[in-house]
């Protein structure tokens, strides 16, 4: 059997960290960056006697992500102990939701590929429960021991876990990073993979094409980049098949991914896999939340990616290429609409191509991000406007810009005016550069005469040359056209 | 009643049992899963599992911090710790 | 000063001592450091004794009634078990676990009786993390009986009923999860009450069975318990499962109340007198105990619980199970006992659990994690909270032809120390009549009926409906009011 009668299916269990300000069962503070200890309180190392509370800001977040993914949000749902020691887990057991999660049977649809090839995939999400997070462990040495910081011991989780629906890295990366913008763009999770506000660990297995029935699969942890995830998949995809296609067995493991090797290894086979004694935790009582919450919640909600590329393509005219792109964070989509909303719809065109194009290639360069840019988006409307209405070419305009960001000029039709980049537009003051183009280019106006468009192009050149640039090229063009066939 | 699989009880449970101990251990917890195997005898078909005698909603908590840096007083409590760190053996992962 | 008041006096005849200047906290506070010290090698009822902060607070509670500032239990001198955190005092649990422990701050009862005006003078032996039925099972060896010091004290809470019973303290408090209030306070034949599950906070108890554990009191009296009650109730919102209700003054019910009980319907469960092991002292006291009630216009009507029996083994799944999730945080890691020596992580934990835990906890650990283990889940632990709710219901059925229910607190009176050392089972079913107001979430509460023929006290019991705890006192102080068993005093 050779590789392309194997199928590659793939589940996706994405950690999020909650944007909530305290702890999800105590009132300590989830700040990134603290000493370590210094944002653990007796809750969160497991004093005898301390108990948990639950933070309402992570329930409302949880409810957001389900009306996010258009999901069922559980009236009723249960906290429960999953029980494993572990020195970065205080109490020997970490606050999770297991029978019955706050979050069921959901579903985003995401673009896969580019381009041509391009295609829509909807991936299912099984559910998305709350849970604490532990703390973390840091291994460099101290004579021998392992230093245990508890900062991040009770920060908020949602763990959302999808059906195996990816049957590839692509698609597993499409729906990661789909995932990835829906958080950060409802404002639940800042998503910074760096700083472990993301993490997503890979449930990977093989069959033969046509199977149904699902092939062992090996899970990889901790993923924290998009590039990682991809490259994971890959290796692992073709050791599971290389290992299949030998005549050995895939046996259930959790894998790690060693990125300056590229390779996956075994961290825990089903041997060692843990026992958690999973009963529901009796300091705390069931989560009831009601219909009023969830609609108050969804009231609140802004419109969703989806929702909004769609109508980018559908009443804004846009590609669905650029809608994607333009829909990639809130604040990116924030910028456009508020360009659209002082230009006009008619021009909302001319506004995503300046913003995905000279505006995206200066933020790249300069590295900031849209939030900081000097070129805010009524000057974007504005440019655009005075290239819609003849006022400046689009060489001109690339000049205002260039002034802008530099902050040159705050104003455009300030720019315009101290760098006399008007275009002349206006017919009698054409005429004269127009006329004289023609007596001094008798041949190619024979030859346009008798046919040839490329003739027009270089009379509209010596305008332009004449004029110092200055001539509106469409106007040049169409006079000269009346001209010379009239 | 299936034998107890004690070593691997104790180990779930991280107690370690010296043979002796766990000798006794067994005995003792054979009395006592047959005390509460009379629970079998019982038919409780549909019956709700009752986690809580309460029959009330989690009560929800502000999102607001309100606890400030107790590292001092907390990690003096430790064992062993070190540049604000609790120590333990090495992890090996 | 002579440690007579302390001996014989209510909380409201202490307070009117107080009130009227005859005596000052501070000298109350010594006369029951003194007598504590005195009895510490005998009964073994304390752990810890704080004479500095005692009796700085008993001077600071002087300063302030001088000022004319009187709260509720003002200058009152009390113990804690030493199951509740209290701050800058080390709260051992009983257990080499936590022997050098000193949690930095106080449990919410802790923090409640200090701002009613009392005056702790430290921590009560008890059962290893609250697992016990005799108080023998505790790191700082066992508590005895101040009736015969050969005896047990019962458990888990045997330091606080034996201080209360020898005249140490009038009141102190414990924790009651299958009984660990009302039975130690018979076997010592003193009174005790476990109010409704969600009355009182548990926020810093250190937690045996979350479902189970509720604070309690024990006190001389009916009267006294109501006080003390009413101290330590409330609202708090650190515990989850606390009820945010108000506060009841049962104390003021009490003595609103015209001492007689007509009307009141009080059921006798027969499948717990027809239990096997019930000694027939025992027996003949709480049958007398219930003509005494009649006697004071109640109605005696027989009810039944068919499931009682399933109630031991319902707990002894339910109990351990969450106790074996409550312990995983004993770990050697960032507070506690660690071992001195061992190989690596996983050889750290399993050696500073073995020594730090004693026997009796770690069989409980090792049931509990076995009932909720892979492949047991269903048959035991589900089973068992099935079994509760069948329970739970048995009782709400009961309270439809009865207002409360009078059964005996515990089958035998206080058996010889070392004499139920052998099958651990034993021990477990000296709590068949307390578990099933643990496992329902019931009021109940245990008072003095009588004696045996060895003169050991015998203690009866009265469950009630959610949140009836005032009828249970009311009942119990009619009784009181009727009876001196309450008021004797042990041949120490």
């Amino acid at each position: 059997m050779n590789r392309t009668d194997w199928e590659t299916v793939i589940g996706l269990e994405i950690h999020a960290q909650l944007t909530t300000r305290s702890k999800i069962f105590s009132g300590a503070s989830t700040a990134f960056g603290a000493e370590p200890n210094r944002q653990a309180c007796a809750i969160d190392v497991a004093l005898p006697g301390t108990l948990p509370v639950l933070n309402r800001g992570a329930v409302e977040r949880a409810i957001r992500l389900g009306l996010a993914i258009e999901a069922e949000i559980a009236e009723r749902s249960v906290f429960a102990r999953k029980n494993y020691f572990y020195p970065d887990l205080p109490k020997g057991y970490q606050i999770s939701q297991y029978e019955l999660p706050v979050v069921k049977n959901g579903a985003i649809t995401v673009q896969v590929g580019e381009g041509e090839a391009a295609y829509e995939k909807t991936v299912r999400i099984t559910r998305a429960h709350l849970e604490e997070d532990a703390g973390k462990s840091l291994h460099e040495d101290f004579h021998g021991m392992t230093g245990i910081d508890l900062n991040r011991a009770g920060t908020p989780l949602l763990e959302i876990v999808s059906e195996p629906d990816m049957r590839s890295a692509e698609e597993a990366v499409a729906y990661a990073r789909a995932l990835h913008t829906l958080v950060r763009w409802i404002g639940v999770c800042d998503g910074n993979m760096q700083e472990g506000s993301f993490r997503i660990d890979a449930n990977v297995s093989v069959r033969p094409k046509g199977e149904t029935r699902l092939g062992t699969r090996r899970e990889i942890k901790n993923l924290n980049s998009f590039r990682f995830l991809q490259q994971a998949i890959d290796y692992e995809v073709r050791w599971q098949i290389e290992t299949l296609e030998e005549g050995g067995t895939v046996q259930q493991a959790t894998v790690l991914f060693d990125p300056e090797r590229g390779e996956t290894r075994v961290m825990r086979t089903k041997e060692d896999a843990h026992d958690y004694r999973y009963f529901p935790d009796p300091d705390l009582l069931p989560l009831v939340i009601d219909r009023a919450w969830i609609e108050e919640v969804r009231s609140n909600l802004p419109e969703l990616p989806q929702a909004l590329r769609r109508r980018l393509v559908e009443a804004h005219g846009l590609t669905p290429y650029d809608a994607n792109l333009l829909t990639a964070s809130k604040e990116l989509a924030d910028y456009y609409l508020a360009a659209v909303a002082a230009a006009g719809q008619a021009l909302a065109k001319p506004c995503a191509n300046w913003i995905l194009g000279e505006l995206a290639a200066r933020l790249n360069r300069s590295g900031i991000e849209i939030g900081e840019s000097p070129v805010r988006p009524t000057h974007i409307a504005a440019l655009v406007q005075r290239v819609h209405d003849g006022t400046i070419s689009h060489a001109g305009a690339k000049k205002v810009f260039e002034a802008l960001w530099t902050g040159e000029g705050q104003d455009v039709d300030a720019i315009i005016e101290a760098q006399g980049l008007e275009q002349v537009s206006d017919e009698s003051a054409l005429e004269s550069l127009v006329d004289a183009a023609i007596a001094a280019n008798p041949k190619s106006v024979e030859e346009f005469r008798a046919g040839k468009e490329k003739a027009l192009n270089a009379l509209v050149g010596q305008v332009m040359k004449a004029s110092r640039g200055a001539a509106n090229p469409q106007r040049v063009t169409e006079l000269l056209r009346r001209k010379l066939t009239g | 009643m299936p034998a107890i699989d004690l070593d691997r009880i104790a180990e779930l449970a991280r107690i370690e049992l010296t043979p002796d101990s766990a000798a006794a251990f067994r005995a003792d917890l054979e009395r006592v899963l047959a005390l509460v195997d009379r629970l079998q005898a019982v038919d409780a078909t549909g019956v709700a599992p009752m986690s809580h005698p309460l029959d009330l909603p989690q009560r929800l908590r502000e999102d607001i911090v309100t606890e400030s840096d107790q590292r001092d007083a907390l990690l003096a409590l430790a064992p062993a710790a070190e540049n604000g760190l609790y120590l333990v053996p090495k992890v090996i992962e | 000063m002579s440690a007579e008041p302390l001996l014989t006096s209510s909380l409201r005849e202490l307070a009117a001592a107080l009130a009227e200047r005859r005596i000052r906290a501070e000298a109350l506070a010594e006369a029951a450091l003194e007598r504590a010290q005195s009895l510490q090698e005998r009964l073994n009822a304390f752990i810890t004794l704080t004479p500095e902060s005692a009796l700085a607070a008993a001077r600071a509670a002087d300063e302030r009634r001088r000022a004319g500032n009187v709260s509720l239990l003002s200058g009152i001198p009390l113990a804690h078990k030493d199951l509740f955190c209290t701050r800058g005092v080390r709260t051992t649990a009983a257990s080499r676990m936590l022997a050098e422990f000193a949690p930095p701050y106080d449990a919410f009862v802790v923090e409640r009786l200090a701002d009613a005006g009392a005056v702790s003078i430290g921590k009560t032996n008890l059962d290893e993390f609250a697992m016990g039925s005799a108080n023998e099972h505790s790191h700082f060896g066992p508590c005895r009986n101040p009736w015969d010091t050969s005896r047990i004290a019962g458990g888990s809470s045997g330091g606080s009923a034996a201080a209360v019973a020898a005249g140490i303290v009038p009141v102190a408090t414990g924790t009651d999860t299958g009984g660990s209030v009302r039975q130690p306070a018979a076997m010592c034949g003193v009174t005790g009450i476990k109010p409704s599950y969600g009355r009182v906070s548990r926020y810093g108890i250190i937690a045996y069975a979350s479902s189970l554990d509720q604070a309690g009191v024990i006190a001389r009296s009916a009267e006294d318990c109501a006080l003390a009650l009413t101290a330590i109730e409330g609202f708090d919102p650190r515990d989850s499962t606390s009820l945010d209700r108000p506060v009841e003054d049962h104390a003021a019910a009490l003595a609103a109340a015209d001492g007689r009980l007509d009307g009141l319907r009080l059921g006798l469960p027969r499948e717990f007198f027809a239990v096997e092991g019930i000694d027939a002292d025992v027996r003949r006291a709480v049958e007398s105990a219930a003509r005494i009630y009649e006697s004071l216009g109640a109605r005696l009507v027989d009810v039944s619980l068919p499931r009682a029996e399933l109630a031991i083994p319902a707990y002894y799944v339910i109990a351990p199970a969450e106790a074996s999730s409550n312990l995983a945080r004993y770990d050697g890691v960032r507070y506690g006992y660690r071992a001195p020596d061992y190989a690596d992580l996983d050889d750290m934990y399993r050696k500073t659990r073995a020594q730090g835990f004693g026997d009796e906890v770690k069989r409980r650990i090792l049931v509990g994690t076995y009932v909720l283990s892979h492949g047991y889940y269903d048959a035991y632990y589900l089973q068992a909270q099935k079994l509760r709710r069948l329970i739970a219901e048995d009782y709400r059925q009961a309270f439809d032809s009865c207002d409360l229910i009078l059964a005996p607190t515990a089958p035998t009176t206080a058996w010889r120390l070392g004499e139920k050392g052998q099958d651990p089972v034993q021990e477990y079913l000296q709590d068949i009549y307390t578990i099933g107001a643990n496992l329902a979430g019931l009021p109940a509460l245990s008072h003095p009926c009588g004696f045996d023929s060895a003169g050991l006290p015998i203690g009866c019991q009265l469950i009630g409906p959610y949140l009836a705890e005032t009828r249970l006192l009311l009942a119990a102080h009619a009784f009181q009011g009727k009876t001196d068993w309450h008021r004797q005093l042990p041949p120490l």
